[in-house]
């Protein structure tokens, strides 16, 4: 499955926030996980990043935002610019500091944090108090049953509630740009709902760009507005969201319907991994 | 045959009510001790509770656990002394100690746990065990291998006795000042440190790395600053430590063994409860005191050196994840 199925070409003129050039990473030295990857993400656009497990979308991700190297993960060619600058070798700090942040696969909350304190470690690169107070009445605005919860341990509440604390402690960063990787990920289809519509809202509002990676490519299409599609580290297909979801292959393969009707059984699993890095 | 049982017996008899009937009558006869040993005992806790902070602080954010405390106890102390010595005021002199331990923190950080990042807990380990036999070596060579008076006076560290409620109980209960001035100043420390991790942004930083330093890294969070951070502030718990067991005896190289003490109090109260050390710490310390002196009569001298770690057994066999280990938050 090639192919290229652009409709509407991205303006020359307007520069994308993020161009992820031909990127290769290698795990351990000698595993070779991503292929020639190369991305944009325009500015104030939602891209999703589509693919089965296991074909890339994580090491994407956290190639970008440099969560690599925790993993014994290395770029070992190709570029990541980000506003004009060349961001790959910067560090997680740095880039959170300019504006961009991955959310990661699986929540990853603070458990013995509560969900207020969990928000707030989201601000650790900020100054300035009565701003964070602000952002944070702000993340409460858009994620009311956060505020609900504000002083529960993050380990005590929802899959649903740990996700959106995820994204807001994120958005206590002030970003320009969210990398979400796999909010949906065993969640029920109406909170998937719920979550996806205040993204688009944050997307649209706050003027964050978004890339979104998914193994749930039906939402992801909706809410998305261009796609790439990731098999066993290439690109193996790009084009505006409209046409991925009209494309016979990405609905066979992907959307689970064929030209036939039959429903496919593929990602019925999803793996989780949460690898302790240190000790 | 009838005899030597009648023996055992009567032995048995005599051990058993030795340890837990006679104690009560020495309490009876002497209540005036009884409260000495538990000021003691209060003292030489909060001590334990300290240094068993600055494992646990280490332990929960770099996931190491640093077998070289006991000797930056002893390399605190001894900077204190050796530059009261050599004539500088006290409260510079502790000062001097405190950038050197911070100074050793950035280069235990740049030198030990940076090349070894990802590793795992047991090559730290390692790794720190190493660091004790080298920061032994080099404090030899700067300090000398010669135990050392802390100057008391220098320092204004109160060493004399004092006695209180003596209408109440007969005779006066006599209290070292030098305990008092441990408990006291060690328990505010415990307090900075407590106010330190649940009020600052830092402190706030410092418990979600210890949560999942993955998700930290995320957000921000530098580690590197994070540990660096907590080895400073173990070094500068050992200072208070280094200084206070040094002026009940002297500041040597014998003190990093007192430090080890810290193993029973990690045991009972958990690896990774802040609580836990604290409560560990003066369960031990107010047992071994206790042990000691009501005991003395039928196990011998000595048992402030071991009891601590029966006890921690003991906890061990009922409770594995110690009395305080952190709730295991678990989700179905
Ligand atoms: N830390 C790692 N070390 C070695 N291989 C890894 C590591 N993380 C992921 N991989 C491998 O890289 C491939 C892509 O994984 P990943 O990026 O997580 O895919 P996705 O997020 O699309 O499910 C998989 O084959 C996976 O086994
Ligand atoms: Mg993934």
């Amino acid at each position: 499955m090639q192919g290229h199925v652009q409709t509407a070409e991205v303006p020359a003129a307007a520069r994308p926030l993020l161009s992820v050039n031909n990127i290769e990473v290698i795990y351990d030295h000698v595993i070779l996980v991503l292929k020639g990857v190369s991305l944009h993400v325009p500015k104030g656009g939602i891209v999703a990043l589509l693919g089965a497990n296991g074909a890339g979308k994580t090491t994407t991700l956290k190639a970008i935002s440099n969560l690599l190297r925790t993993e014994r993960g290395d770029i070992t060619k190709g570029s990541i610019e980000f506003a004009g600058e060349p961001i790959d070798h910067m560090n997680t700090n740095e880039l959170v500091r300019r504006g961009i942040i991955q959310v990661m696969e699986g929540r990853h909350c603070f458990e013995h944090l509560t969900i207020e304190e969990n928000l707030l470690t989201g601000a650790y690169t900020r100054r300035g108090g009565a701003e964070v107070r602000r952002d944070l009445e702000m993340v409460y605005a858009y994620f009311p049953r956060l505020k609900e919860r504000r002083t529960s341990l993050a380990g005590y509440t929802s899959g649903g509630e740990q996700q959106m604390c995820a994204i807001g402690r994120a958005l206590m960063s002030r970003p320009r740009m969210m990398l979400l990787d796999e909010p949906s990920m065993g969640l029920a289809p109406q909170l998937v709902e719920e979550i996806f519509e205040i993204v688009h809202r944050l997307n649209q509002d706050e003027g964050v760009s978004i890339l979104l990676a998914e193994q749930n490519t039906n939402v992801a299409l909706r809410y998305a507005t261009y796609g790439y599609i990731l098999e066993n580290g290439r690109v193996v297909m790009d084009g505006d969201a409209a046409a991925l979801r009209n494309n016979e292959d990405v609905k066979e393969f992907y959307l689970g319907v064929s030209a036939s009707g039959r429903r496919s059984y593929r990602d019925v699993k999803h793996y989780k991994r949460r690898k302790r890095w240190l000790a | 045959m009838e005899a030597v049982g009648l023996d055992v017996l009567t032995w048995m008899v005599d051990f058993l009510s030795g340890l837990f009937v006679d104690p009560f009558f020495a309490v009876a006869r002497r209540p005036d001790k009884l409260v000495q040993i538990l000021i003691q005992g209060v003292s030489a806790g909060v001590m334990y509770s300290l240094i068993a902070l600055g494992f646990v602080l280490i332990f929960k954010a770099s996931g190491v656990f640093n077998f070289a405390q006991g000797i930056m106890v002893v390399f605190a102390g001894l900077s204190v002394v050796v530059l009261i010595e050599a004539g500088v005021p006290a409260i510079l002199a502790i000062a001097g100690a405190v950038v050197v331990m911070i100074v050793m923190a950035f280069a235990i950080e740049r030198l030990v746990l940076r090349p070894l990042v990802n590793q795992d807990g047991i090559i730290l380990f390692m790794a720190t065990i190493g660091l004790a036999f080298f920061l032994e070596g080099f404090g030899q060579i700067i300090f000398g291998a010669d135990p050392k008076p802390v100057p008391v006076d220098a320092l204004m560290i109160p060493d004399g006795k004092i006695k209180v409620l003596g209408g109440l109980l007969g005779k006066p209960v006599r209290i070292y000042e030098l305990d008092l001035t441990a408990a006291g100043f060690g328990a505010l420390m415990v307090a900075a440190i407590i106010v330190f991790l649940n009020r600052t942004k830092i402190g706030r930083a410092l418990r979600a790395v210890a949560d999942d330093n993955q998700a930290a890294l995320s957000v921000g969070i530098p580690l590197r600053t994070i540990w660096v951070l907590v080895w400073s502030l173990a070094g500068i718990v050992a200072i208070f430590a280094g200084v206070m067991w040094g002026a009940q005896s002297q500041a040597g190289f014998s003190l990093a063994v007192l430090a080890l003490k810290a193993l029973p109090v990690l045991i009972l109260g958990g690896f990774t409860s802040v609580p836990g050390a604290i409560i560990g710490g003066t369960i031990i310390g107010v047992g071994e005191k206790l042990g000691e002196f009501y005991w003395r009569g039928v196990m011998g001298d000595g048992v402030e050196q071991w009891l601590g770690y029966v006890i921690a057994l003991i906890v061990l066999l009922v409770r594995p994840q110690g009395l305080f280990g952190e709730k295991i938050i678990e989700r179905i």
